[in-house]
């Protein structure tokens, strides 16, 4: 029997057009536009002033709070503005304007491919190389991960398990920072593990990437020969579902527990990281260097170059399109992450951020909203709820605004997978109304806090 | 057979006199004191129990004002001054006189003034939109056009004008409740005094980019370039944040922003004569000049006083 999580979930078609291409370097563009609100949590406080020189892994902000994280240069130059900028969404953000002069790196930063198999011992020394490396979960949540790699006191760790489902149809990039950077990940892995006190750590992959599973599995059984400290690392193969890659699905799949409702993963003693989080890692702790570049897949079925670029944090999206031929007269909606949970973006000058996955172009066809009509009471949303909540109820919960129904019915549980709104043959938009509700819930709920 | 028919009907008659008998003093013994003012209050208000007093319906405005000392805190926008007069007089107290307001929405983001700079996809409805993003023009800050506002309203007030995209609000049916105010994400609707005759002035953007970005947003954006706070001669104009506001309860209604408005931000309504753009300049100029010929004539005495 596969692996998989227990209740819900769809069978999208996987559409991984671009799994063939090598994940290539993209040029430097003349000017980055770096964000300090890059991550969940308080934003960075920049660091620099108009004029400054910095160099490429500098940091540029510090962190704004507890749950918060480093932002570092991603290029040399010179700093050329700093305030506000609209982002992905058009909102307004406080963005580091730095015009590229050269490439100059930090000193301290390993620059080499040398691969470092020595796994260090002193966990805190480690715990703050993962901090000042700015590394943030790059699954998707961005949340800071030396915070999650802390477990707040009488929580015991497990279990690490290392995600790399890439459930969502299109995206490769961790497809292909597997197969390329596979000892890279499992020495990340192996530096989380050991922070956790060497917990067993399972890779979890997708039946859909056996290369990947392959070259893991001989990756574990090399570095097994080096150092007893790679024992315990072992691959799951998982059965293809989406969401599979949610944090709590995947604890499912692979723990068989159930994270309570307003729980943490490690409630259950899970520590969940991303395979791109698992590289940062190794890149922070081994060789000094701070998330200064993330891939980025570049895909869509009316694209014409598809690639698996590594582009520096802040290069606007509009110099990545125009680097690979501009955009497509068909596309009409570009996306930012997969196209079940990625944001449309109405800002194509906006640059890239740390989490960052994908540009994906779509048609009309296979993105706009077919016109809504009424329920049919069929129950598909409720099955394909991977939460195991009832999006039909929520949905009309929602509409007339009765937070104390919705609080009762879990509103707040909703992961905003998409499932349901994929699912509906009356083409509702359960999602777009869910998340409204859950809003109101939130606050709600935040509210309580305070005043207590 | 007769028998029968006398025996039941004595015996129903009996019993419904005793249990009348009962059922009455166990009412006198379980009466509720209720002030019969309430009732009264309630009769003159215009039961709509839309809330736009504060409380939840005409009934509880009712109970709230008969327990109030006065009706400083207590008022009616649906009901306005004629029905605060008749609580007033019901329930002894004096009550001071409101203006009457009138839903504003600001924001003249139309169509042609306003190019769309992307497609929306997704549900219409402005709290979803704003959640999601900036909305579909390159103006952070103006109207979304997916008339939450309309839906709010109970008075049908509010209707979207399909030419321009906004909301239009009919002053005759718009109460001053509220409810359009509390809808809107982007806290384009104002509730503004209605003004002599309808006659009133006010700023149609809440765009506080700066001047550049605003124009190129929208061709009707203010640009926050404070001639209207320099020309106003009854200190009604504020700039902030790169926006002008005009304080209604200083108006004077001269109408000398509005000619002067490099964009036509600035919007009077229900003045009975076409706004005379170049007469009214023509005067600020005469005036600004002689202010400056006195400033500069003050200058040069006390110079001399003091030479």
């Amino acid at each position: 029997m596969k692996n998989t999580f227990s209740i819900g979930g769809i069978h999208p078609h996987d559409n991984k057009i671009s799994r063939d291409c090598a994940i290539t370097p993209l040029a430097t563009p003349p000017t980055v536009y770096i964000s300090v609100a890059q991550h969940i949590g308080a934003p960075a406080q920049p660091l620099v002033k108009p004029g400054d020189k910095v160099k490429v892994g500098q940091p540029v902000a510090e962190p704004g709070g507890f749950v918060s994280a480093f932002i570092h240069s991603s290029v040399s130059g010179t700093v050329k503005s700093v305030g506000p900028r609209a982002d992905l969404a058009g909102k307004m953000s406080t963005t580091i304007e730095i015009t590229v002069e050269g490439d100059e790196w930090m000193e301290g930063i390993d620059t080499t491919d040398t691969l470092v198999t020595d796994i260090p011992e002193d966990n805190k020394a480690t715990l703050e190389k993962i901090r000042l490396g700015g590394v943030v979960g790059l699954g998707g949540a961005t949340f800071p991960t030396h915070v999650k790699l802390s477990p707040p006191p009488g929580s015991k760790c497990e279990m690490l398990i290392i995600n790399g489902c890439e459930c969502e149809p299109y995206l490769t990039s961790d497809f292909r920072t597997l197969l390329e950077k596979g000892e890279q990940v499992v020495i990340g892995a192996a530096i989380i593990k050991q922070v956790l006190g060497g917990v067993p750590c399972t890779i979890a992959i997708e039946e859909n990437k056996p290369e990947a599973i392959d070259h893991i599995n001989e990756v574990i059984a090399k570095l097994r020969k080096i150092s007893p400290k790679y024992d315990g690392i072992s691959v799951m193969t998982m059965k293809m579902r989406y969401p599979q890659g949610g944090e709590k699905q995947l604890i499912d799949a692979v723990m068989h527990r159930q994270v309570a409702s307003g729980g943490l993963p490690i409630s259950v003693g899970a520590v969940v990281q991303n395979v791109a989080t698992a590289l940062a890692v190794y890149d922070a702790v081994q060789k000094n260097k701070p998330i200064i570049d993330n891939s980025v897949t570049v895909t869509g079925g009316c694209f014409p170059k598809q690639a698996n670029l590594l582009v520096r944090v802040g290069t606007p999206l509009s110099y990545i399109i125009d680097s690979l031929g501009g955009m497509p007269s068909d596309a009409v909606k570009v996306i930012s992450g997969g196209p079940m949970m990625g944001k449309a973006i109405s800002n194509l000058d906006a640059a890239t951020l740390k989490g960052t996955s994908s540009l994906l172009f779509l048609t009309a066809e296979e993105t706009m909203r077919k016109p809504e009509s009424n329920c049919i009471r069929c129950g598909k949303c409720a099955d394909a709820c991977p939460m195991g909540l009832e999006p039909f109820l929520l949905n009309k919960l929602s509409r007339i605004n009765d937070v104390e129904a919705l609080e009762d019915n879990a509103a707040q549980d909703c992961i905003e997978c998409g499932c349901c709104l994929y699912s509906c043959p009356a083409n509702i938009p359960l999602l777009d109304i869910i998340r409204m509700g859950k809003a109101e819930v939130m606050k709600a709920i935040k509210s309580r806090q305070i005043k207590k | 057979m007769t028998q029968t028919i006398i025996w039941t009907i004595a015996i129903i008659t009996v019993l419904g006199l005793v249990l009348a008998i009962i059922l009455y003093f166990v009412a006198e013994k379980f009466k509720v004191q209720e002030d019969p003012r309430i009732d009264e209050v309630e009769k003159v208000m215009p039961g709509a129990n839309c809330g736009g007093c504060g409380f939840a319906g005409c009934r509880a405005f009712a109970e709230a004002a008969v327990a109030a000392p006065n009706l400083d805190n207590n008022y009616c926008p649906v009901g306005g001054n004629d029905v605060m007069a008749k609580v007033a007089a019901i329930l002894g107290y004096e009550v001071k006189a409101k203006a009457p307001m009138v839903a504003v929405v600001r924001c003249n983001g139309t169509c042609a003034n306003r190019p769309r700079t992307n497609t929306y996809d997704g549900l219409s409805s402005c709290k979803v939109k704003a959640a999601l993003y900036s909305g579909d023009t390159a103006c952070a800050f103006g109207c979304l056009g997916c008339g939450d506002c309309v839906e709010a309203c109970q008075f049908g007030a509010l209707s979207m004008n399909p030419e321009t995209g906004l909301p239009e609000v009919d002053e005759t049916k718009c109460t001053a409740c509220g409810a359009c105010v509390k809808a809107c994400p982007k806290t384009l609707i104002e509730l503004r005094a209605k003004g002599p005759r309808g006659m009133r002035m006010f700023v149609s953007c809440r765009n506080q980019d700066k001047g550049p970005a605003a124009k190129k947003a929208c061709a009707a954006a203010c640009i926050g370039c404070g001639i209207c706070q320099k020309t106003c001669t009854h200190d009604a104009i504020t700039v902030e944040n790169n926006v002008a506001y005009i304080d209604f309860n200083k108006c004077k209604l001269c109408r000398e922003c509005e000619a002067l408005c490099p964009t036509g931000a600035i919007h009077g309504v229900n003045f009975p004569k076409p706004l005379d753009k170049e007469a009214v300049k023509a005067r600020v100029q005469e005036r600004q000049k002689k202010a400056r010929e006195a400033a500069a004539a003050a200058a040069a005495e006390s110079n001399t006083k003091e030479a």
